[in-house]
C-alpha cells in the first residue's frame, strides 16, 4: 500500500482475491470442486501482484470451461476441445499477455488431446489448469478420457472397458516444461503450485482433482482426501523425470499431488520466435510493408 | 489485339524427379525479363517420383488469359509424353526429343520432327543434363542466341557451385549449337519489350497480399494446391516479421489463427477442401466472437481427398454452409492472380470493419499457375482500415465488447488494456459479454443479440464493387462465370467473336453478400444465358437460383480434374446455339 502522505505518481495498487472475481456467481453445482480452483486461481493472481488487463483466460467448453466468465480478466470462451490452439495464436500475438487456460478433462485429454501434446512439446508459455473430475458433467454424466476403468456411467452402464488416460505421465512425454497435480480440497498447497506454475517459463500444467458430486460418486472428497499424498513432504526430485512418472502412475492408497517435473532447461516458443524476440507483441507492431520489405520481395520476383 | 500478335505455346512433358521445374523456370525467368506476358498451367498427380507431369507455359507481346487451345512446340523427356501428346501435334507445331532413348511415333503432316542425340552432346553421366540440352535447344528453335540463356542458367544454378553452372551451361551451348545448324527456327521474332516483367504464382499473390495487408500471423498445415502460400509465408517471414507455424491439424490453424486475431494481429490461414471441412466449426466461432480473420480455401477436385493435385470449383456449397447457425461472413472469389493480391487488403479492411470472418476461395488453378505480372500494377502499400478497434487504454465506464450500436459494429478492444477487460464468447451472450445460458436462456435477449449482427451486414453492398457486363450489351449469348474461369472465359470470347457470334461476359466475384439484383437486371435481359462453371452440379448455378429465382438457358460445365482450355466454352456457346443441348460438357482431349 502507497504510505498516506507521500505523493506517487503511480501508486501501487495491491489487489486481493475478490478483485479478480468475475461479472457473474458460477453456475456450479453446490460442492463443485471447481468453487475451490477458481477461488485458488484468484488468490494466486493476487498473490502474484497480477492485474486483470494483463491476464487472458481462455477456455474450451464443459462446466469447468465456463471460468472466465467468473474471473476478472480478459477471457475468451472458446469451443469445445480448441482452448490451447486458441490461447497459443494469442499469446504468439501478444506475449506479454499471461496467459491461463482453464477447461476439464474431456476437453484437454479428448477432444482437445491432439492440442495437449503440440502445446506441451512447443512449450507455449501458458499454464493449462485442467480441472479433472473424471466424468462428463455438463452432458450429464458419461465416461471421460480419465475415467477409471469399470467406471459406470450414463455411455457405460456395465462398465468402461478403456483405461484411463495419465494427465501427467502424457505430459511428460510429450515434452511439457512443467507439471503439476493439485487437489481441489487442499486449497494453500494447491494456490502454490499454480502460483509457481504461472511464474514457470514454458507450458505447466496443472491437473486438478476437481471432484464433481453430481455424477462422479467413485472420485468424491472422501476418495481423495484419504489417498492424497503431497510430493513436497518427501523429498521429490522435479528434475528426475522417470522418477516423476513412476509416482504419476501410482494409483492406490497413496495418489501423488505436488509439483512432478519441471525443466528451466528448454526456452519457450516466444523466446524461439524471431519474430517476436525484439521484445514488443505482434499485435503492436504497425501494419504494411516499408519501401526496402516491398523491393525485395518484388525483386525477388524478376 | 496488338496488329502483330505473338502467341506461342510451349509443352514440356515427362515424369516427376526428370526436373521439368527446372526447364520451366530458366526459360519463364528469361521471357519476364524480356518483357514477354505469360500463363503457365502444370498438369501433375500425386506422386514425388514417375507418372506424367506436363508443363504447358504460353507466351505474348500481350497478357495471356489462359493456357490456350495447342501445343506449338513438345518436349518429351520421356517416352510417355511423346505417346501421349504426339498426336495432338498439328501442322507447323515442333517436337524436341532425346533421339537415343525415346521413339518417335507417327507425326501429322507439316510437325516438325527433332531428334536430339543427347548421347552426343552430353559433356556428362548426369541425365539431368538433358534438360539443359533441350533448353538450349528450345532456345535456337525460338530463333535466340545464346547469351540469355547463358545468364539465365548462372543464375539459376550459381547456389550448386561452379562445376554445377559450368555443367548446364556446356550442355545448354551443345543442345542450342545442334539445334541451331539442323532445326529450322520459328517464323516470328521472340519478343521483347523495354519493360521487364516480374512472375508469381497465384499462392505467391494471396501471401503477398495478406503481408501487404499487415499480416503478422500466418498458421497452416501443409496441403495441396494450398501449400505455396505456407512456404511464401515461411521464406519472407523473419524479413517481413510475420510469424509462420505449421500447426498440428487444420482445427489447430483455424483456432490458433483466431487467437491472434483476437489478440490484435492480422491473421490469416490457407488449406484447402478437406482442411476447410476441420476449419468450419471455428469459422463460426470467429462469427460469434466477432473475431475478424481470414481463411483461404483452395479448392482442388473433391469430394473427400479427391483429385488432390487437379482443379475444381466444387467447393462453393461447403463455404457458404461453413459451420452451424446464421452469422455473417464474407465469400470472395479472386479472378485471376493479381485480383487475388488485391483481394487481400479489401477482404482485410471489410473483416477488420465488420468484425467477421472471411473466406477466399481460389482453386488449384489460380494458385499454382505462374503467371507474368507487371511489377507497376502490384499495388504494396493499400489502405489499412482497422474499423472501430481500440488499441489503447483509457478510461471507461462499463465497457461492453458487444454494446448494441445501430450499425450493429460494436467498439473491439484488443486483450491487454486498461479499461476494457471483458470475455469473448462462443455461447449466445448479452451485450456485456454474460453467457445467455449462465441466467436462463432469455428470448428476448438472445433474438436482439441475432439482430445486431445480422445488422451489421444490412448497408454492406455499398461496400462491395458490383459485377459488370463486359463487351456489347445486345450480344447474343451472355457468359456467367465465377472465380478462375476469368480468363478462359474472356479469351473463348474473343474466339466467338472470330467465329461471328457475339458474346458478353459477366465475371462473378462476391459471392457472398451477393448483388443479386444487378445479377437479375443483367441477366434477364441476355438474350442467352449460359452458366460456365468448374463442377459437376453446377454449384453457382444452384446458389444463384436460391439466391434470385434466377434461371438461365444452357451450362457448361467441367469435372474432369482439368481446367477449360478456350475451345471447350467455344464449343459450348455453338452447341447451346443450335439447341442441341442444355448442359455441354467438354472433352477433355489432352490426357494428363
Amino acid at each position: 500500500m502507497a504510505s498516506v502522505g507521500v505523493l506517487q505518481e503511480n501508486p501501487v495498487v495491491e489487489l486481493t482475491a475478490k478483485d479478480f472475481k468475475g461479472l457473474t456467481d458460477p453456475d456450479w453445482c453446490p460442492g463443485c470442486g471447481d468453487f475451490g480452483v477458481l477461488k485458488c486461481l484468484q488468490r494466486a493472481c493476487a498473490e502474484l501482484g497480477l492485474k486483470p488487463h494483463e491476464i487472458l483466460t481462455v477456455s474450451g467448453i464443459g462446466c469447468s470451461s465456463n471460468f472466465p466468465g467468473y474471473f476478472n480478466s480478459y477471457g475468451m470462451h472458446t469451443l469445445h476441445g480448441r482452448s490451447l490452439a486458441v490461447a497459443t495464436g494469442a499469446k504468439m500475438a501478444n506475449h506479454e499477455l499471461t496467459v491461463i487456460v482453464t477447461g476439464g478433462d474431456g476437453d484437454g485429454y479428448g477432444i482437445g488431446g491432439n492440442h495437449f501434446i503440440h502445446t506441451a512439446r512447443r512449450n507455449v508459455d501458458l499454464t493449462y489448469i485442467v480441472m479433472n473430475n473424471q466424468v462428463y458433467g455438463l452432458t450429464t454424466g458419461q465416461v471421460s478420457p480419465t475415467s477409471r476403468l469399470d467406471m459406470i456411467t450414463k455411455s457405460t452402464p456395465f462398465g468402461s472397458v478403456e483405461r484411463p488416460v495419465n494427465p501427467i505421465t502424457s505430459a511428460i512425454m510429450a515434452g511439457a516444461t512443467f507439471v503439476a497435480r493439485g487437489y481441489s480440497g487442499h486449497g494453500k498447497h494447491l494456490t502454490e503450485l499454480m502460483k509457481k506454475a504461472v511464474q514457470h517459463k514454458g507450458f505447466s500444467l496443472v491437473d486438478i482433482f476437481s471432484p464433481c458430486t453430481t455424477f462422479n460418486h467413485d472420485n468424491d472428497y472422501a476418495f481423495f482426501k484419504e489417498r492424497v499424498k503431497k510430493l513436497e513432504d518427501e523429498n521429490h526430485d522435479t528434475d528426475d523425470w522417470k522418477t516423476a512418472c513412476e509416482k504419476a502412475m501410482k494409483w492406490g492408497d497413496t495418489i501423488y499431488t505436488g509439483l512432478f517435473f519441471e525443466t528451466k532447461d528448454v526456452p519457450s516458443l516466444s523466446e524461439s520466435e524471431a519474430t517476436i524476440t525484439d521484445g514488443s507483441p505482434l499485435a503492436h507492431h504497425t501494419l504494411g510493408l516499408s519501401e526496402d520489405q516491398a523491393n525485395k520481395i518484388i525483386n525477388m520476383m524478376m | 489485339m496488338g496488329t502483330k500478335q505473338f502467341d506461342f505455346i510451349l509443352g514440356i512433358g515427362g515424369e516427376a524427379g526428370q526436373g521439368i521445374a527446372t526447364p520451366g523456370d530458366i526459360l519463364a525467368r528469361i521471357f519476364v525479363r524480356r518483357g514477354i506476358h505469360l500463363y503457365t498451367y502444370n498438369a501433375y498427380q500425386s506422386i514425388i517420383r514417375g507418372g506424367h507431369i506436363f508443363l504447358t507455359i504460353r507466351i505474348s507481346n500481350e497478357k495471356v488469359h489462359s493456357h490456350g487451345d495447342k501445343i506449338d512446340l513438345l518436349l518429351c523427356l520421356n517416352q510417355d509424353t511423346m505417346d501421349r501428346h504426339l498426336g495432338l501435334m498439328g501442322p507447323g507445331s515442333r517436337v524436341v526429343y532425346n533421339g537415343d532413348n525415346i521413339n518417335l511415333g507417327e507425326p501429322s503432316e507439316g510437325v516438325h520432327t527433332c531428334s536430339l542425340p543427347v548421347s552426343k552432346l552430353a559433356t556428362t553421366r548426369n541425365k539431368l543434363v538433358q534438360n539443359s540440352i533441350a533448353v538450349g535447344a528450345i532456345m535456337a528453335i525460338l530463333g535466340e542466341g545464346f547469351d540469355e540463356l547463358e545468364d539465365s542458367l548462372i543464375l539459376r544454378f550459381a547456389r550448386h557451385g561452379q562445376d554445377v553452372v559450368d555443367e548446364n551451361v556446356g550442355a545448354a551451348k551443345s543442345g542450342h549449337d545442334y539445334a541451331s545448324t539442323n532445326f529450322k527456327p520459328i517464323d516470328q521474332d521472340l519478343p521483347r519489350s523495354t519493360k521487364p516483367l516480374a512472375v508469381w504464382a497465384g499462392n505467391d499473390a494471396i501471401a503477398m497480399g495478406g503481408a501487404a495487408s499487415g499480416v503478422k500471423f500466418y498458421a497452416a498445415y501443409p496441403m495441396s494446391p494450398s501449400t505455396g502460400v505456407l512456404h511464401w509465408m515461411a521464406q519472407h517471414s523473419h524479413h517481413l516479421g510475420i510469424m509462420v507455424r505449421q500447426v498440428e491439424d487444420e482445427l489447430g490453424v483455424a483456432n490458433m489463427t483466431i487467437g491472434a486475431a483476437h489478440a490484435g494481429a492480422r491473421a490469416m490461414c490457407a488449406t484447402s477442401g478437406g482442411g476447410f471441412a476441420l476449419m468450419t466449426e471455428a469459422i463460426g466461432s470467429a462469427g460469434m466472437m466477432e473475431i475478424p480473420a481470414v481463411f483461404i480455401d483452395v479448392q482442388r477436385a473433391g469430394p473427400s481427398t479427391g483429385v488432390p493435385t487437379k482443379t475444381e470449383q466444387g467447393d462453393l456449397w461447403q463455404v457458404l454452409g461453413a459451420s452451424q447457425g446464421d452469422f455473417e461472413k464474407f465469400i470472395v472469389a479472386p479472378k485471376d492472380a493479381l485480383d487475388a493480391f488485391n483481394t487481400m487488403p479489401e477482404l482485410f479492411n471489410l473483416v477488420d470493419r465488420y468484425q467477421c470472418p472471411g473466406i477466399v476461395l481460389s482453386d488449384l488453378l489460380i494458385s499454382e499457375g505462374r503467371f507474368s505480372v507487371d511489377p507497376d500494377d502490384i499495388e504494396m502499400h493499400p489502405t489499412i482500415d482497422r474499423g472501430k478497434l481500440i488499441v489503447e487504454h483509457a478510461e471507461t465506464d462499463g465497457y461492453m465488447r458487444y454494446k448494441h450500436t445501430e450499425s450493429g459494429v460494436s467498439p473491439r478492444a484488443i486483450p491487454g488494456l486498461e479499461g476494457y477487460v471483458h470475455v469473448v464468447a462462443t455461447d449466445e451472450h448479452d451485450e456485456d459479454s454474460l453467457l445467455i445460458s449462465d441466467e436462463f436462456t432469455h428470448p428476448h435477449k438472445r433474438r436482439k443479440m441475432v439482430e445486431k449482427r445480422a445488422r451489421k451486414f444490412q448497408k454492406v453492398l455499398d461496400d462491395i464493387s458490383a459485377p459488370e457486363l463486359e463487351g456489347p450489351t445486345d450480344a447474343e449469348v451472355t457468359l456467367i462465370g465465377w472465380g478462375s474461369t476469368y480468363g478462359v472465359i474472356h479469351e473463348a470470347i474473343q474466339q466467338l467473336s472470330a467465329r461471328g457470334v457475339t458474346a458478353n461476359h459477366l465475371p462473378i466475384k462476391w459471392i457472398v453478400p451477393l448483388h443479386s439484383e444487378t445479377i437479375v437486371n443483367t441477366v434477364s435481359k441476355a438474350n442467352m444465358a449460359i452458366i460456365v462453371e468448374n463442377n459437376y452440379s453446377g454449384q453457382f448455378y444452384r446458389y444463384l437460383r436460391s439466391e434470385t429465382g434466377l434461371s438461365v438457358h444452357g451450362h457448361i460445365r467441367k469435372y474432369d480434374g482439368e481446367p477449360f482450355m478456350p475451345h471447350h466454352i467455344v464449343d459450348g456457346v455453338l452447341e447451346t446455339l443450335s439447341g442441341d443441348v442444355s448442359t455441354y460438357i467438354p472433352y477433355q482431349e489432352v490426357i494428363v
